[in-house]
């Protein structure tokens, strides 16, 4: 029999066999999932396109709003493969669609609905109406009024998240090798709007175009909320694969 | 500073005790007052009054900081001040070292609370702090672990009591986990993101989530119950060897337990039956902590009529004995299927840390502050009204909190005779209004108690004469 007096007694003794207890278990169940190939699916069109894209600008800038309102502690991003899910919020959510999600938004508690795959499934009025005083469109909604994001977006450093974000592995591009790559993976329009020395510009131009909080005249954090709870579940698209294709990932 | 030059005439060090045990209270009472309002703005959202630093989602990380971090926190500073002292029959290492942890965990409470109202969010849940304020609890942390062990190595006893192996688990596991979930990319003072993403980030955040359940909310109160309740009782710890087993197998699989958080969702599916394995099997080691602390009452049952501190430490047992029964039971595929994202999972928590957590510190600090300040307590009647009010306030908490989890998870996944679903997500919204509003007056029952307990200590203190007075006016000497 093991004396456990002996570890009682030896600090030393004590301390190690209690990291090693304490490790194994991380070891065993996070670790391998950063080798083990297909934890994260790929996703690409027939013309081998990836289908998941970074965020642009401006959909990044209100991901961080999203972020910062705490929303993620009320509204999950992450549909489970049940039938009752697929007929609510639609297709199960894949590893690949937060492949860029850093960090991950799949939530653990919905006070409110799943917002997975929200996007396109509400006009931009209809968002912003319901961002500024939720119960006038739902009465139920016992979601907080959002009526200071009609105030305008700091844009000063978008560059400088793009560029920690890339740091972590995003393919933002900087130099015109990166770009060029981005074009191949992404398309050239995509690529586009992954260039951080034209970030500020592509955010602006987004905004305008986008018209997300009704107006083109300025640049709100609205229109950034909006731009990417409107992206949001939009980038895969589900008639290009067989029902089963995605099974075998998990 | 004055205390100190008194301080440093006790044989111990009582005085950054007394310090914690203050905070303790002052935290607990704070952050149980959030959770009353932040459950009141779900039932009545009006009350989020259109102002952006005291909506839902910017106070929740304030009340979960107040309550983990600052309460229980603060009380496992204490009580493992206190033990780590009396059982090694050691000073502690060094005062001034001990006095940093003081003011640097206190200071990262109110900068992680500042943060979380001015929307400084990691978006991590239970580490919204920023890269500073992590790297601050870093610092504290190490300074507290030199601490503890070199206070260990100075004992007069050659064995190292129980209650040190748990608070040494827990020291060295937090390191560990905050460190790897909070690895991050800053941007500027007030913003990073962290290193990882999606599945693989999922995984180290409740990789950490769950075990600053396990170590920081379940294995330093179990180290804390290892002292308190054979002191209470009067009687020796029920099983040596109990306590060896249930304590390695406890720090073993509990590290495998988080993926059952993330059930049925994107992640592959060998990590999720493997946590669910080891959930289920964590309820042995569970269980051996309580049935050791409530079997170590054997031949003193009857004190538990008369001693309300004895009761606290009891029925916080019998709420850990439930939640570690139920917690197995929600990690099985098909009933976190049900449960996942609705109250049931917020009822099993609180179950947890009002039950558990909360009510074995109520216990602990009603046994310390007598002592601690020289003097009895002001009122032992008023220890045993708070009993009742934690008592009731709990149930009522989770009582509605498994009705309105439960039924919402049906709701969800109700269908008409068409098969279509039958309720919008709004419906489900609106059901639970009555239940929301319960909780938030179960919250206010469990927090008047803590408001008596306030008192209670405080008159306590104010009345006691001598040295511990002395200790804690020290402008005024």
């Amino acid at each position: 029999m093991i004396d456990h007096g002996k570890i009682e007694k030896n600090l030393g003794l004590m301390l190690v066999l209690v990291m090693i207890a304490i490790s194994i278990g991380g070891l065993v169940e996070v670790v391998p999932l950063f080798f083990i190939k297909g934890t994260v699916e790929e996703v690409k069109t027939p013309e081998g396109i990836n289908m998941v894209r970074p965020y642009s600008a401006l959909e990044l800038r209100g991901r961080d709003i999203y972020i910062r309102e705490g929303c993620y502690l009320c509204h999950s991003q992450m549909i489970r493969p049940f039938r009752d899910e697929s007929m609510r919020y639609g297709h199960y959510s894949l590893a690949a669609e937060s492949k860029y999600d850093h960090p991950f938004q799949w939530g653990s508690k919905r006070t409110g609905p799943d917002l997975a795959r929200v996007g396109k499934k509400y006009s931009n009025e209809w968002q912003v109406q319901h961002l500024i005083a939720p119960r006038s469109v739902v009465p139920e909604s016992v979601m907080p009024n959002y009526p200071w994001l009609m105030s305008p977006l700091d844009t000063s450093d978008v560059g400088d998240r793009m560029a920690a974000l890339r740091t972590t592995g995003v393919p933002y591009s900087v130099s015109k090798a990166e770009y060029d790559n981005n074009v191949k993976d992404f398309g050239a329009d995509v690529a586009k709007q992954l260039h951080i020395p034209d970030a500020k510009k592509n955010l602006i131009e987004q905004a305008q175009t986008g018209k997300y909080d009704g107006n083109a005249a300025d640049v709100t954090e609205m229109d950034a909320v909006v731009a990417y709870l409107q992206v949001l579940g939009t980038m895969v698209d589900f008639s290009k694969f067989d029902n089963d294709s995605f099974v075998k990932f998990r | 500073m004055a205390s100190v030059a008194i301080g440093g005439s006790e044989q111990y060090n009582y005085d950054i005790v007394r310090k914690f045990t203050i905070m303790a209270l002052i935290w607990g009472a704070v952050g149980m007052l959030l959770g009353v309002f932040i459950a009141s703005e779900l039932a009545w959202p009006f009350l989020n009054f259109d102002f952006p630093y005291i909506t839902f989602g910017r106070l929740r990380p304030v009340h979960t900081g107040a309550v983990i971090f600052g309460f229980g926190g603060s009380a496992l500073f204490a009580t493992s001040y206190y033990i780590v002292q009396r059982t090694c029959q050691a000073r502690l290492l060094s005062d001034g070292m001990a006095s940093f942890t003081f003011w640097g965990w206190q200071a990262i409470i109110v900068l992680a609370a500042l943060g979380d109202v001015l929307g400084y969010s990691q978006g991590r849940e239970y580490a919204e702090m920023e890269w500073p304020v992590d790297l601050l609890i870093t610092v504290v942390w190490v300074v507290y672990a030199i601490i503890y062990i070199g206070t260990v190595m100075k004992r007069k006893e050659a064995h190292i009591y129980v209650a040190n192996w748990f608070y040494i688990a827990f020291i060295l596991a937090v390191a560990l986990l905050h460190i790897f979930n909070n690895l991050a990319i800053p941007v500027s003072l007030t913003k990073s993101y962290p290193l990882f993403s999606g599945a693989q980030d999922a995984m180290v955040q409740w990789w950490y989530g769950h075990n600053a359940v396990g170590f920081f909310l379940t294995a330093a109160f179990l180290g804390m119950m290892y002292y308190f309740v054979p002191k209470q009782a009067g009687r020796p710890i029920y099983s040596y060897r109990l306590s060896i087993v249930h304590f390695w197998a406890l720090i073993f699989m509990y590290m495998w337990a988080g993926t059952h958080h993330l059930h049925w969702t994107a992640i592959p599916d060998w990590t999720s039956t493997l946590a669910a394995t080891f959930s289920i099997m964590l309820l042995m080691p569970s269980w051996g902590g309580m049935i050791n602390g409530i079997m170590t009452m054997s031949g003193a049952w009857d004190k538990l009529r008369t001693d309300p501190v004895l009761r606290f430490l009891i029925v916080s047992l019998s709420f850990y004995g439930m939640s570690t029964f139920e917690g197995p039971m929600m990690s099985l595929k098909d009933v976190n299927a049900l449960s996942h994202y609705t109250d049931w999972t917020v009822g099993h928590v609180h179950s947890g840390a009002l039950g558990w957590v909360a009510m074995i510190s109520f216990g602990a600090i009603y046994h310390m502050v007598p002592r601690l300040w020289d003097t009895k307590m002001y009122s032992v009647k008023l220890i045993n009204v708070h009993f009742w009010l934690a008592t009731i306030g709990t149930l009522m908490y989770i009582t509605a909190m498994w009705i309105s989890g439960i039924m919402q998870g049906l709701m969800w996944r109700a269908y008409d005779d068409f098969g279509n679903l039958q309720y919008s997500f709004a419906e489900t919204v609106a059901a639970m209004h009555p239940y929301y509003a319960m909780r938030a007056l179960g919250g206010l029952v469990f927090l008047s108690g803590m408001v008596l307990m306030l008192y209670n200590c405080f008159m306590t203190m104010s009345q006691a004469k001598g040295v511990a007075s002395g200790d804690m006016a020290p402008q005024a000497a």
